[in-house]
């Protein structure tokens, strides 16, 4: 048994969690030696951090719907 | 009517659209915009553009928002139990028997650019709807109204266990639904 392996359907649910709760001691270690070995973790870290950057400028979003108005 | 309250009373609709979409419930929805178009009112006040006034009627419908959650947190807390809200979305996404993905996650390009347009917003907004209405209030309730988990599960008496699955749930069907309808578009 390798010591923090986590496959990349485990390391991708781990992601997912970060946006909500901060990870335990273990995850981040298991995340890190994942995302230093492995292709396809970081195209969906950066997928979900996409998002997180979509939600915030969607939720600081007020229209610019200004001139329109005029 | 003065200016003020006819801009109040214009950007009714405005509001209406972030209630619904937050309270999934239009009766609740409609109740939690009255009562902010009424706060307003009572508190008359110069604004230098239609931006900072809507700003400013936000911040005030995101606290009867909230008070609309607290007072229907029972209805508001019962989770989905439909067998597609149950679904794990994860298997949306094709893992080989090992664990690996079965396809390298999709390119989404260059997000900054993308991501802070108004179609993008629709889009966004329109995926969020589709959520199953309690994944969809718990998960807008971290997005749009900033409740950090602690004090989603101590207003509406959830574990933290149960909202941590119903917003990985929320969050997985969100991605897929903007890789379809936003990512695969703006890539292809």
């Amino acid at each position: 048994m390798i010591p923090f392996h986590r496959t990349c359907r485990e390391v991708a649910a781990i992601l997912v969690a970060r946006e909500d709760r901060d990870l335990g001691l273990a995850d981040r270690l298991a995340l890190r030696i994942h995302m230093a070995m492995c292709d396809a973790c970081p195209k969906f870290e950066r997928q979900m951090l996409t998002m997180r950057n979509g939600l915030r400028q969607w939720r600081n979003y007020t229209g610019t719907d200004d001139s329109a108005q005029k | 009517m003065t200016g003020f309250e006819q801009q109040i009373v214009a950007l009714q609709d405005y509001l209406l659209k972030f209630a619904r979409l937050q309270l999934r419930n239009d009766a609740w929805a409609e109740d939690a915009v009255s009562e902010t178009v009424l706060a307003a009112l009572a508190k008359p006040q110069s604004f230098g553009n239609r931006s900072q006034l809507k700003t400013w009627l936000v911040g005030i419908l995101k606290h009867k928002v909230v008070d609309a959650l607290r007072h229907h947190h029972r209805e508001v807390s019962g989770l989905d139990d439909s067998e597609d809200a149950q679904a794990e979305p994860l298997d949306a996404i094709a893992f080989k028997a090992d664990g690996h993905f079965a396809e390298q996650p999709a390119d989404w390009g260059n997000p900054e650019q993308q991501t802070s347009s108004q179609q993008f917003f629709e889009i966004l907004e329109a995926c969020a709807s589709k959520l199953p209405a309690s994944q969809g209030r718990l998960f807008l309730m971290r997005e749009w109204l900033e409740l950090s988990s602690e004090e989603i599960c101590k207003e509406l008496q959830l574990t933290p266990t149960n909202l941590y699955v119903q917003l990985h749930r929320a969050r997985l069907r969100l991605r897929e639904c903007l890789e379809l309808n936003w990512f695969m578009k703006a890539s292809a």
